[in-house]
C-alpha cells in the first residue's frame, strides 16, 4: 500500500482550553490529541479504539474537518483540510459522512424522514430525483419506504440508526465514519446495525472509519485498528495480530479487561455441555 | 466468526412498523380556550368597523356615569359616552399595538440573537452588551423619550414597547441557539456541508421556535398592559380615540360613585392577556411533533 492514503493525520495535536476558575487564574490547556498520526487508506475499515476521554472522537472530528487541530494537519486524498474555509471543503463534505452514536439526537426532531434523508443531497445540491433516492435509500436500510412521512420520535432506537445510516450514504459517500455507532442501541438490535454496516460498505465501497470504546464491536468490523491512550496512539496494525499479540501495555490491559469464557469457566462450561 | 455474525443478514426484525400513526391531535383545551378569547377580541375589533351601539366618542351630559342596564347595556362614562361602543373601538387599538409591537421586538431580537450564537466573539459580544443597554432601559422612559419627540400617539408606544423587547427576544434566541447548535443534528448537519443562514432556518429556528412562540404571547400580553399604561399616563394613543388603558385611568377619578366603569376595561384587558398566554401555552404544544402522539 504505498499509494496515496484517502485521509490522513499528520502531528495532530488538539488542546482545549478548561474554563477559568476564577478571575486570575485563567483555564488550564487540555491535551485531547498529542501528536496523532494516523492513514486509512481506501477500501479498509479501519477501527479507533481506546476508553472514554483518550481523543478518539476528537480525532474522528478532525479527519472530517469538523474541528481544527491545534497544530499538525489532516488530508484527503492529498488535499489539505485542516484550516481550510468551509467554502473550499465541498469536496470533503460530499465524500465523508458520518453516524453519530445516538440516533435520537443526531435527527433533526422537526423534520419527517424523508427530508432528513434527502437534506445531504439538497444541500450539496445533487442533481437527481431525490424522492426517488430516498426511497431507494429506506429499502437499502431495510425501512418500510412509507414511513418517510414519519418524525424521528415515531420510530424505535434501532430504526432511528438505519434512518441515520441512510442519510450518511445519501450523497454517495467514499467513506462513512462511525463514531460509536452502536452503543446507544439494545444489544439484541447491535448485531442487526453492523451487519447493515458491513453489508453496505461492501455494496458501495465504502471506506469506513469505526470510533468504539467496544473491542469486539472493532474486532468483528475492522481489518486495521489503532488504540488510543490519553490522546496518543500507542499501537496500530491488522485487527487480527493485535488481538493475537498485543504489544503495547495498554492494549495489553484492554484486551484483558474484555470478558471472556476462559479458565475456570470454560472448563465447566465444556464439561456441562457434553 | 463470533456469534455476532449469526444474526439475520437482513435483519428486518426491529422494522415492524409500528402500526398505523394515530391521528394528530393539534388541538388541545388550552389553545382551544386561548385562540376563544383572542378571537373574541379580533372579532370585537372587527365588529367595531361595522357597528357600535352609539358613537363611542358622542358626548351626552344627560346621560352620565349611568349603571350597566337600559339603552346602555354597560352604562355610560363621565361624558356620557357608550362603554361597549368605547371597549369595542377600544379593541382595535390593543391588537394592533400589541400585533406591531411584538413583531417589532420579534424581527430585530430574533436576527441579532441568532447572530450572538454564532460565536463570533467580535460579533457576539457588542451585539449581547448593546441589547443588555437596551433591556435596563424602561420601556415606559422610552416611551416618554420619543412622545417628547414625536409627540404622543399610537404608532409611538408601538415602537417603544417593540423596542423594549428586543432585547428579550435576542437573548431567548441566543440562549436557545447556542443550546440547538451544541446538538449531535447539527453536527452531523455540517458534515454534508450546511450552514449559515440556511442551517439557522432549517435547523436552529424549528427547534426554538416553541420558546419563540411562548415568549411572543407572554410579550403580546405585556404590550397589552404596556399600551394600557402608557395611555394611562397620556404617552400613548390621544384622546379621543378610546384605548382601554384610558378608560380605566379615566375610571379612577369616578371609582366612588360609578366602580363598574372600572371594571369593564380591566375585564377586557385581563381576558385578552389571559388568552394570548393560553394561546401561546397551546401552539407551544401543538406544534411539537414529539407531543402530537406517538
Amino acid at each position: 500500500m504505498t499509494t496515496t492514503p484517502l485521509l490522513e493525520a499528520v502531528d495532530v495535536v488538539r488542546e482545549y482550553r478548561s474554563p477559568r476558575r476564577s478571575l486570575r487564574t485563567p483555564g488550564q490547556p487540555i491535551r485531547a490529541l498529542d501528536g496523532v498520526s494516523v492513514q486509512v487508506h481506501e477500501g479498509e475499515a479501519f477501527g479507533i479504539v481506546g476508553e472514554s476521554g483518550s481523543g478518539k472522537s476528537t480525532l474522528s472530528r478532525i479527519l472530517m474537518a469538523l474541528d481544527q487541530p491545534t497544530s499538525g494537519t489532516a488530508f484527503y486524498q492529498g488535499q489539505r483540510i485542516s484550516g481550510v474555509p468551509e467554502r473550499r471543503l465541498g469536496f470533503l463534505r460530499r465524500d465523508v459522512q458520518m453516524v453519530l452514536q445516538d440516533p435520537m439526537s443526531s435527527l433533526n426532531p422537526r423534520m419527517r424522514v424523508a427530508d432528513i434523508i434527502a437534506e445531504p443531497m439538497r444541500a450539496l445540491r445533487l442533481p437527481g430525483d431525490h424522492r426517488a433516492r430516498v426511497a431507494e435509500l429506506m429499502h437499502s436500510v431495510g425501512l418500510p419506504e412509507e414511513a418517510v412521512t414519519r418524525y424521528p420520535h415515531q420510530f424505535s432506537g434501532g430504526q432511528r440508526q438505519r434512518i441515520a445510516i441512510a442519510r450518511a450514504l445519501a450523497a454517495g459517500p467514499k467513506v462513512i465514519v462511525g463514531d460509536e455507532p452502536v452503543s446507544a442501541l439494545d444489544v439484541s438490535v447491535r448485531a442487526q446495525i453492523l451487519n447493515l454496516l458491513t453489508d453496505l460498505a461492501e455494496q458501495f465501497k465504502l471506506t469506513l472509519i469505526l470510533v468504539s470504546h467496544d473491542l469486539s464491536v472493532v474486532r468483528y468490523l475492522c481489518d486495521r485498528i489503532a488504540v488510543m491512550n490519553q490522546g496518543r496512539i500507542v499501537e496500530t496494525g491488522d485487527t487480527e495480530s493485535i488481538y493475537a499479540d498485543p504489544r503495547h501495555p495498554y492494549t495489553q490491559r484492554l484486551l484483558s479487561a474484555v470478558p471472556t469464557l476462559s479458565g475456570d469457566l470454560l472448563d465447566r462450561f465444556n464439561r456441562s455441555s457434553t | 466468526m463470533t456469534s455476532v455474525a449469526d444474526a439475520p443478514p437482513d435483519a428486518t426484525a426491529d422494522v415492524v412498523a409500528a402500526g398505523p400513526v394515530k391521528p394528530r391531535r393539534r388541538w388541545n383545551l388550552t389553545l382551544v380556550i386561548g385562540a376563544g378569547l383572542v378571537g373574541l377580541v379580533v372579532l370585537t375589533a372587527l365588529v367595531s368597523f361595522l357597528w357600535t351601539p352609539y358613537d363611542p366618542t358622542r358626548v351626552d351630559p344627560s346621560q352620565t356615569l349611568l349603571s350597566p342596564g337600559g339603552d346602555h347595556w354597560l352604562g355610560t362614562d363621565h361624558f356620557g359616552r357608550d362603554i361597549v361602543s368605547q371597549l369595542l373601538v377600544g379593541a382595535r387599538t390593543t391588537l394592533f399595538v400589541g400585533v406591531v409591537a411584538v413583531a417589532i421586538a420579534a424581527a430585530v431580537g430574533v436576527p441579532l440573537g441568532l447572530l450572538a450564537a454564532t460565536g463570533h466573539r467580535w460579533l457576539s459580544e457588542p451585539v449581547m452588551r448593546a441589547l443588555d443597554i437596551v433591556f435596563a432601559f424602561p420601556a415606559i422612559l422610552l416611551a416618554i423619550i420619543l412622545a417628547a419627540g414625536f409627540g404622543a400617539s399610537t404608532l409611538t408606544g408601538m415602537i417603544a414597547i417593540g423596542v423594549a423587547n428586543v432585547p428579550v427576544f435576542g437573548r431567548l434566541t441566543r440562549a436557545g441557539a447556542m443550546q440547538v447548535l451544541q446538538s449531535d443534528f447539527v453536527l452531523a448537519a455540517r458534515s454534508y456541508g450546511r450552514r449559515g443562514v440556511v442551517l439557522m432556518v432549517r435547523y436552529v429556528l424549528p427547534n426554538i421556535a416553541a420558546l419563540l412562540i411562548v415568549q411572543a404571547s407572554v410579550s403580546f400580553a405585556h404590550a397589552v398592559l404596556a399600551e394600557a399604561a402608557l395611555s394611562y399616563l397620556g404617552y400613548g394613543t390621544p384622546p379621543p380615540t378610546p384605548t382601554w388603558g384610558r378608560m380605566l385611568q379615566e375610571a379612577q377619578n369616578y371609582f366612588v360613585v360609578q366602580p363598574m366603569l372600572a371594571v369593564w376595561p380591566g375585564l377586557a384587558i385581563a381576558l385578552s392577556v389571559l388568552g394570548f398566554n393560553l394561546m401561546g401555552d397551546g401552539l407551544r404544544d401543538a406544534l411539537d411533533p414529539r407531543l402530537r402522539g406517538r
